[in-house]
């Protein structure tokens, strides 16, 4: 209850007659409101890290619970990184990440330098735009496996349409199943570095731009000069999302290949999963997913200092 | 309100309240995969709440999160389940890891002789260690892998002349892998009815097991041996024997000659639906999806034929089918059970099999008129007399992983040669019996 009257004068309270303890003080009013969040983190986020780190030490299998545990000290961690599947699948994953980030960015910018322009039904077109990323990624690859199949698939025909080199099988052939993934993450994905280079664009104030034209600083000159620093730490937040997200892709690309054919879209995630939930090596995958948590972790920070020299240039 | 009239609607609300609870224990909940036998299942299971009053609930999940989903539920001592249809594969590990009940007492209290069931399915389904007399599972639903083809294109006689013409001998039936490739090379790219037609459909699928369910059809047929006999567990001259290359070089060559496009990750359901929609002459599929093909009103009654695993150096098939457990940290083993009685019962068997469920009581199998009760019984048996099965091992999931991976690379990605791509599968099976203190 308030202290004060709804006139807003304050009742005059004696300081001999004040409690020895008027309540909680700030600090531990922060304390009380962190507190849960913290516990919940410890729980769901840090005790699961730590326990993963012990496993990963071990030979424990979730499968054989009352199989004796040992500790097998670093073998893990060695035999992954002397396999040279590991480093092909790791490859692969670099693979993806690789092109579909690069494709994601340039369509992304070009398209929200489209919509930037605000034209009519600009509104309508964005919303267009944004539908593939507001589905489930698992729907996406299913659907996009049946625009693909070689009979009857619509991507064959319009491919055919244009260049009419005769039946291939996109998710089936060696050469192209690498792309086929890439092609469909960039048709999920595009849309949200658009939204977050359209974000980037709208922040610049017309003024710049209009001082930049009375310098006489024709179009090209202001889009390199103005417009690519100005969004380039939207971009480059987009590119770090995106990046620790397709490193751990999953959903997408087991329903569109399952990995196959043989090996050839088999990404880290997918081989972790392999490893940790069909074969039930729990100790070795544990190792796996540490190596794999450092190097997203790792590249992130130094990604992160870069973002930070950028927006403070 | 008089005191009677109290008494009588608290007993009302004690009535009402405790009815649900009381039906809530009465229920078990079976666990399976989603395909046609499971609803057969489900209209068999009918009869038994009649009976017992006992009503059951189902969990069915499609196939290829089938051992995922429910070794899961199985390793982390889930109580979802309370009767588990399990793989044949998994017996061992559920057996050494307890996570079924031991059925030896009850057959012996309940009078139930394991000796009614066909002895390859008490082997393969109820045994661990394989062949003891140590009963984990009752033979539930016989399964073995076999091929269904268009009956109505091999008889039209503007085929059979063309054939003939070029095979010199008549359009039937494959009795080996060589006359089941000239087959399917025959029918690859023909037009039938205005409509361009492939070989065969035959399973190509990377994600759980299916590469290696349709690749063993051919290694089992070449006579293949997991080990060898007299040193368990040392593969080496077996695994990556000249047969098994040849077999498996055989099998890439019909994937490459004879499938439809993209057929490169197919089991089960790509197959029917390649078959179904008119698309291939053959594929290759689990008996138990017979009954449902022989009823489909596009290709069912005349226009489809089957016919066993063909043979080349011996006849052989894939084993398929499961064995019915009670899952030891179920609440309610004893109502668990006593479905596993009522199911053993000789007049329910014979009503599974009328349903569309494969019996495996051979008071069904060798009746006289079993094998005429329908157009693949006779294969049926004969595919059951010669079964051969994948590792059963603990660490099966393991070894078919393994194996899925190997034969994927070899078969669909061409990666390397068959004699790699097996010797590469000794060498990952080596260090997974390495680890489980095997070798």
């Amino acid at each position: 209850m308030s202290r004060f009257p709804r006139s807003g004068a304050p009742i005059p309270v004696p300081i001999t007659a004040a409690p020895a303890h008027r309540g909680l003080s700030d600090r531990a009013i922060a304390w009380l409101f962190i507190t849960p969040t913290i516990l919940l983190l410890l729980a769901i986020n840090i005790f699961p890290l730590l326990w993963t780190i012990q496993l990963s030490f071990t030979n424990y299998r979730a499968n054989r619970p009352n199989a004796p545990l040992r500790w097998v000290g670093l073998e893990n961690y060695t035999y992954i990184l002397e396999d040279f599947e590991v480093w092909e699948r790791l490859q692969t994953t670099a693979h993806f990440v690789a092109w579909s980030i690069g494709l994601e960015v340039v369509l992304g910018f070009g398209l929200a330098l489209l919509i930037n322009r605000r034209f009519r039904g600009d509104s309508f077109w964005t919303t267009v735009i944004l539908l593939p990323m507001m589905l489930s990624p698992a729907v996406v690859g299913v659907f996009w496996k049946y625009l693909f199949e070689p009979q009857s698939g619509v991507f064959n025909y319009l491919v055919n349409l244009v260049v009419p080199i005769g039946s291939f099988s996109m998710l089936g052939e060696v050469n192209l199943a690498p792309w086929a993934i890439v092609l469909v993450d960039t048709w999920m994905w595009t849309p949200y570095v658009m939204l977050i280079c359209l974000a980037g664009l709208r922040s610049i104030p017309d003024s710049i731009y209009e001082a930049a034209e009375i310098d006489r600083a024709g179009p090209w000159r202001r889009f390199w000069s103005i417009t690519v620093p100005m969004v380039m730490p939207f971009l480059l937040l987009a590119v770090l999302f995106r990046a620790i997200e397709n490193f751990k892709m999953f959903d997408l690309v087991v329903n569109l290949t399952s990995g196959g054919p043989g090996s050839t879209t088999e990404l880290a995630s997918i081989t972790l999963k392999r490893e940790a939930f069909e074969k039930w090596k729990t100790g070795y995958s544990s190792a796996f997913a540490i190596i794999l948590f450092v190097t997203v972790f790792g590249a992130a920070t130094v990604y992160v200092k870069l973002l930070n020299r950028v927006k403070n240039r | 309100m008089p005191r009677t009239s109290i008494a009588a609607l608290a007993a009302a609300l004690l009535v009402a309240g405790w009815q649900p609870a009381q039906a809530q224990d009465k229920q078990i909940t079976l666990c399976w995969a989603a395909w046609d036998p499971a609803n057969a299942l489900v209209e068999l299971s009918k009869d038994f709440t009649a009976q017992s009053g006992i009503r059951m609930k189902f969990e069915f999940v499609p196939w290829s999160n089938f051992a995922d989903r429910f070794l899961n539920e199985l390793n982390s001592k889930g109580k979802l389940c309370d009767l588990m249809i399990g793989d044949s594969q998994w017996l061992g590990g559920s057996a050494e890891n307890k996570h079924y009940v031991k059925l030896n007492e009850f057959f012996d209290k309940n009078n139930i002789k394991i000796t009614d069931f066909l002895p390859a399915t008490v082997y393969a389904y109820s045994t661990w260690p394989k062949g003891s007399p140590n009963y984990w599972a009752l033979p539930a639903m016989g399964d073995a892998l076999g091929w269904i083809y268009r009956k109505d294109w091999f008889a039209r006689p503007e085929i059979r002349a063309a054939f003939k013409a070029k095979y010199n001998r008549d359009l039937d039936v494959p009795k080996t892998w060589t006359e089941l490739k000239q087959v399917a090379e025959f029918f690859q790219g023909r037009e039938i009815d205005g409509k361009k037609v492939y070989g065969a459909a035959i399973y190509t699928e990377r994600g759980s097991e299916g590469i290696t369910m349709g690749v063993t059809a051919a290694l089992y047929s070449w006579g293949f041996q997991y080990d060898d006999p007299k040193k368990p567990y040392f593969m080496n001259g077996f695994v990556n024997s000249k047969d098994a290359v040849e077999a498996l070089e055989f099998y890439k060559s019909m994937v490459k000659c004879c499938t439809p496009p993209g057929h490169t990750n197919a089991y089960m359901v790509e197959n029917l639906d390649a078959y179904k929609s008119g698309q291939v002459a053959m594929q290759m599929n689990w008996f138990a999806f017979m009954p449902g093909i022989a009823k489909d009103p596009q290709v069912g009654g005349e226009r489809s034929g089957f016919f066993v695993n063909p043979k080349q150096k011996i006849a052989a098939s894939t084993l398929g089918g499961q064995g019915i457990s009670v899952v030891s940290y179920s609440d309610k083993k004893d109502l668990a059970l006593e479905y596993i009685k009522w199911f053993a019962q000789p007049d329910v068997q014979k009503k599974w099999w009328a349903l569309g469920g494969y019996s495996c009581h051979r008071s069904v199998l060798e009746s006289p008129d079993f094998t005429k009760s329908a157009p693949f019984a006779a294969d049926f048996l004969v595919a059951m007399s010669g079964v051969k099965d994948f590792w059963q091992e603990p660490s099966y999931a393991e070894l078919l992983q393994a194996m899925q991976k190997r034969v994927h690379d070899y078969v669909v990605a061409d990666r390397g040669t068959a004699k790699e791509a097996l010797d590469l599968l000794i060498r990952d099976w080596t260090r997974t019996f390495k680890d489980v203190g095997k070798l």
